[in-house]
C-alpha cells in the first residue's frame, strides 16, 4: 500500500524515496543535477517554523530547500 | 624589439582547478601555490581571475587557475556563469589548460563526480583528486582508485587530504606526468543515447561541430546541455567573459535548432531539462558500483553535525545563539584590542619623537611629523580591531556556521525582500562592502541580488570602526550600563544595529520597486561543521590586514600630505598668539565655507574638512582630524587625538567644542553616509550600469543628513548637550 505525497509532508526523521516532480519548475534542473532523481532515498532532517525552508539528507549530503520546492518533489513512503 | 605585449602574460603551461563548493578546492589551491597568488580581472569587468604559481619539482613550475566552486557546467548563479564561460573560452580560443584538476569531496562521490564527468567531455586531461579521504577512511570503505580511473576515463584518480596535507606531493608528481604524457578521455560520450534522443539532437551536434569546431564528444554534451536551461544559450548570446561572438546567422540557426530539439523531445514525453542529469547519474551509479562503492546509503546515521544542529539551528535557541555570538564578537573587538592598540600608539609616538630628534627643523620635518606620522599613525592604531573582526568572520564562514545562519534566516530575509544567501554578503559587509558585494554572486535571483547590493553599504564596515572607536573612546564613558554591558561596547553595538536594521527596512521598500527576472530559489548544501584550519584563518587575517595597511600607506598617506599642505599654507607673516593659523589656511577656508550646511548637525569646520576627505575612504576622517590638530600644535610633539578632541575649545566662547551629542551625531552620519568611492565603482561593475551607484549615493547621503539632524536637534531639545 502506498500513497503519493511530497517531501514537505514528511515528518522529521522520516525516510522516503523520490518518485518524481509535480510541475516543471526552474529549480527542478538543479535538484536533479544534485542527484535528486526518481528512486533516490531522502530523509527529512529539519523543518522550520512558518513554512520556512526544510533540511533533507540525500545521497551523502544535507540540503536545504524552500517549502515551494519541497512541495514540488513527490515521494513514496 | 618591442617589449612583450600584455597579451603574452600567460606564457608557459597552466592548469585549472575545478570542483563543487565545499570540496576543499581553495585549501588545495593555497597548498599548491603558497603565497604566489595573483588576482587579475577579466578584461572589461571586475571579476577576479585567481592565478597562482605552483612549483611541482626542480624543473617544473605551472600557473594554477582557481575557478569558483560549481555543481554543474550549466550555470545558475553569476559565479557558475563565470565558470561555464571560462570553459567556452578554452574551446573557442587558442589558450587552454594542459590539465584540469577536478577536486572531489570523497565523502560525497556521486554529486561531485557529476561535474568531473562533464569536464571529461572537454578533451583535456582530467586528474580527479579525491579530497577529504581522511574522513572517508574513518567512516568505512573508500573506492578503488585504479578501477574508478579506468571506468571514468580520467588521466589519474588519487586519494588526498588538503586538510591533513597528505597526498599533495603525489598530486604534484601526477600533474608533471600528465603534462608530459597527456591522457585524454574517451572520444565518445560514455553513456548511450536512446534512438529518439540521438536523432533529435543530431542537428544541434552537427551545428556545434561545424560552426565552432567542437570535438564529437563535447558537441553531443553541449547539445544535451543547451536544451536543459536558457542560461546555456545565454552564454553564447551575451558572453560576459568568454569573448565568444556569434554572427546573426549563427544566432538564428542555434535558436531554431534548439527550439526544434526541445519540442521534438517533449512530443515524445522526454523532459529536456532533466535529460542530461538523468543520463549522467545513471552512468555514474554503474561506474561507482564497479569501483566498489557499496550501495548502502546510511541515511539515518546521525552525523556529529546533525547532532550539533539540533541545538544550533533550533527554532528558538538557534537565533538566540546567533545574536549572542554577534554581541560577543563586537564586545571583544573593543576589549581585546585595547592592549595592542596601546603598543601601536606608543610606537607611533616614539617614532615621531625620534624623527624630531634626528631631522633638522624645517618644512620637511613638519611634513613628516605632522602630516605623515600624524595621519597614518592615527589609522594604524585600528589595525588590531580590524584583525579581530576578520578573525571572527573567517571562523564563522570556515566552520560551516554561516550556511546554518542562511538556513535559519531565509524566511525572515525573504519577508524583507532579500534571500537566505544575502546573510553572508551582508555580514561580510561588516568587514568591507566590496568583498560583500562580490559575495552576492551566489544569489541566483537578480532582484534579490540587486536589493542586497543596494543596502549592503549600510552595514558598518571596518573603515567606520576607526571613526566609531575614536568618538566612543573620547566621549562615551567607560562604565557599566544595567550592571551588565559596557557603555562603550553597547554604543558600538547600537551603531551596527542601526545600519543593519535600516538595511533590512530599506530592502523591503526597494523590493516593491524592482521587478523580478526569473524565479527565486534557495537550494543550498549544508556543509558538515569543520574545525577551521589555523593556517587559512591566519591567511585571511593577514590578507585583509595587508590590504588595510597598504591602503593606509597609499591613499591615506597621499591625502595626509595634501591635507598637510592645505592646512599649513598660506603661512601667516607673524604669529599672533590669538589667531590660530589654521583658520586662514586653505583647508580652514574650505571648512568654514561648508560649516553653515553642517552646523545644524552639530559639526564644525574641522569635521567639515574630514567629511570631504572621507569621500575617498571613511577612515580618512580620523587621519584628517589628526593632521589638523598636529598642524595646529605646530609639530612640537605627536598629538594624541582623543585628548585633543576632548579638550578642544571654541575660540570665542571658550566652551568645549565637542560633546557626546556631537560624537553621536557624527557616528550616525557615518552609519549612513555614502563615502567610499571604491564601493560605488564595484557596484557599477556588478550591476553593469551607472544608475544604481548614483541612486545609492543619493539615498545614502539624504539618509545620513536627515538622521544626523534628528539626533543633534532632537538631542538638544531633550536637553542633552
Amino acid at each position: 500500500m502506498s500513497e503519493q505525497v511530497t517531501i514537505a509532508s514528511l515528518e522529521t526523521g522520516e525516510i522516503a524515496t523520490i518518485e518524481g516532480y509535480l510541475n516543471e519548475q526552474i529549480s527542478q534542473s538543479r535538484l536533479v543535477e544534485m542527484g535528486l532523481l526518481p528512486g533516490t532515498p531522502v530523509r527529512m532532517i529539519k523543518k522550520t517554523p512558518l513554512n520556512g525552508p526544510v533540511e533533507i539528507k540525500v545521497r551523502d549530503f544535507y540540503l536545504s530547500l524552500r517549502m515551494r520546492d519541497a512541495l514540488n518533489i513527490l515521494v513514496k513512503k | 624589439m618591442t617589449p612583450a605585449s600584455p597579451m603574452k602574460k600567460q606564457t608557459g603551461e597552466w592548469v585549472a582547478l575545478m570542483g563543487n563548493p565545499n570540496s576543499g578546492k581553495t585549501a588545495l589551491f593555497n597548498l599548491l601555490t603558497g603565497l604566489n597568488q595573483k588576482v587579475s580581472n577579466y578584461p572589461g569587468i571586475t571579476v577576479e581571475r585567481k592565478m597562482g604559481r605552483a612549483v611541482l619539482n626542480d624543473q617544473c613550475q605551472v600557473q594554477v587557475l582557481d575557478l569558483p566552486g560549481t555543481y554543474s557546467l550549466t550555470p545558475e548563479s553569476f559565479d557558475e556563469r563565470i565558470v561555464s564561460e571560462e570553459i567556452l573560452s578554452w574551446l573557442h580560443g587558442p589558450d587552454r589548460p594542459r590539465v584540469i584538476i577536478s577536486v572531489v569531496d570523497a565523502s560525497n562521490l556521486e554529486r561531485n563526480l557529476y561535474l568531473t564527468s562533464q569536464l571529461l567531455d572537454l578533451n583535456i586531461p582530467v586528474i580527479a583528486a579525491l579530497n577529504m579521504m581522511d574522513l572517508v577512511k574513518q567512516n568505512g570503505n573508500p573506492v578503488a582508485p585504479e578501477k574508478l580511473c579506468e571506468e571514468l576515463g580520467t588521466a589519474e584518480v588519487l586519494h588526498m587530504s588538503a586538510r591533513k596535507n597528505w597526498g599533495v606531493e603525489e598530486l604534484k608528481e601526477v600533474i608533471v606526468r600528465v603534462i608530459n604524457e597527456p591522457v585524454h578521455g574517451k572520444p565518445d560520450l560514455p553513456f548511450a543515447l536512446s534512438g529518439p534522443v540521438r536523432s533529435f539532437l543530431a542537428d544541434l551536434t552537427e551545428f556545434f561541430k561545424k560552426e565552432f569546431g567542437y570535438n564529437p564528444r563535447f558537441a553531443w554534451a553541449q547539445a544535451l546541455r543547451i536544451i536543459t536551461r536558457d542560461s546555456v544559450l545565454d552564454g553564447y548570446l551575451h558572453s560576459q567573459v568568454s569573448g565568444v561572438k556569434l554572427d546573426d546567422k549563427q544566432i538564428k540557426d542555434l535558436q531554431e535548432l534548439r527550439d526544434t530539439s526541445i519540442s521534438n523531445l517533449k512530443s515524445q514525453g522526454i523532459q529536456p531539462q532533466t535529460l542530461e542529469a538523468t543520463l549522467r547519474y545513471r552512468w555514474l551509479d554503474s561506474v561507482l558500483k564497479k569501483a566498489g562503492k557499496l550501495k548502502v546509503e546510511i541515511l539515518d546515521r546521525l552525523t556529529p553535525s546533525e547532532k550539533a544542529d539540533k541545538i544550533l539551528t533550533h527554532p528558538f535557541l538557534g537565533p538566540v545563539i546567533f545574536i549572542g555570538l554577534l554581541t560577543f564578537m563586537f564586545q571583544s573587538i573593543f576589549t581585546w584590542a585595547t592592549v595592542p592598540m596601546g603598543w601601536i600608539t606608543r610606537g607611533v609616538a616614539v617614532f615621531g619623537e625620534w624623527i624630531l630628534d634626528v631631522l633638522p627643523t624645517g618644512t620637511l620635518r613638519d611634513l613628516i611629523v605632522e602630516g605623515i606620522i600624524g595621519g597614518v599613525g592615527a589609522i594604524l592604531i585600528f589595525l588590531p580591531q580590524i584583525m579581530i573582526l576578520v578573525f571572527f568572520m573567517t571562523l564563522l564562514e570556515d566552520s560551516g556556521y554561516m550556511a546554518r545562519v542562511a538556513f535559519m534566516l531565509d524566511r525572515l530575509m525573504t519577508k524583507m525582500g532579500l534571500h537566505g544567501r544575502s546573510v553572508f554578503p551582508m555580514m561580510t559587509g561588516y568587514a568591507c562592502a566590496i568583498p560583500g558585494i562580490m559575495a552576492t554572486r551566489t544569489i541566483e535571483s537578480w532582484k534579490e541580488r540587486l536589493v542586497t547590493i543596494l543596502v549592503l553599504p549600510l552595514m558598518s564596515c571596518s573603515a567606520r570602526l576607526p571613526v566609531y572607536a575614536l568618538m566612543i573612546g573620547a566621549f562615551i564613558p567607560h562604565k557599566k550600563v544595567l550592571g551588565l554591558f559596557d557603555a562603550q561596547g553597547l554604543t558600538l553595538v547600537i551603531m551596527y544595529l542601526m545600519g543593519t536594521v535600516t538595511a533590512l527596512v530599506l530592502a523591503k521598500i526597494f523590493s516593491y520597486f524592482i521587478h523580478q527576472k526569473g524565479q527565486s530559489s534557495f537550494i543550498m548544501e549544508m556543509p558538515p561543521y569543520r574545525l577551521p584550519l589555523t593556517r587559512s584563518v591566519l591567511r585571511q587575517v593577514i590578507l585583509r590586514s595587508k590590504l588595510f595597511v597598504i591602503n593606509a600607506g597609499k591613499i591615506i598617506m597621499a591625502i595626509s600630505i595634501v591635507l598637510w599642505f592645505l592646512a599649513s599654507y598660506p603661512k601667516l607673516e607673524k604669529t599672533n598668539e590669538n589667531i590660530n593659523p589654521i583658520h586662514h589656511s586653505y583647508a580652514g577656508k574650505i571648512g568654514h565655507a561648508i560649516e553653515p550646511f553642517i552646523k545644524p548637525l552639530g559639526f564644525d569646520w574641522k569635521i567639515g574638512i574630514g567629511l570631504i576627505t572621507s569621500f575617498a575612504a571613511r577612515e580618512v576622517m580620523v587621519s584628517t582630524l589628526a593632521t589638523i590638530y598636529n598642524v595646529e600644535a605646530g609639530g612640537k610633539d605627536v598629538v594624541l587625538l582623543t585628548e585633543a578632541l576632548q579638550e578642544d575649545k571654541d575660540p570665542k566662547t571658550g566652551e568645549l567644542l565637542y560633546s557626546p551629542l556631537v560624537a553621536l551625531s557624527l557616528m550616525v552620519f557615518f552609519v549612513y553616509a555614502a563615502q567610499c568611492m571604491a564601493t560605488f565603482a564595484i557596484v557599477r561593475n556588478e550591476t553593469n550600469s551607472w544608475k544604481w551607484p548614483f541612486f545609492m549615493i543619493f539615498y545614502m547621503t539624504a539618509l545620513a543628513y536627515l538622521a544626523s539632524l534628528c539626533v543633534y536637534q532632537g538631542g538638544q531639545l531633550l536637553g542633552f548637550s
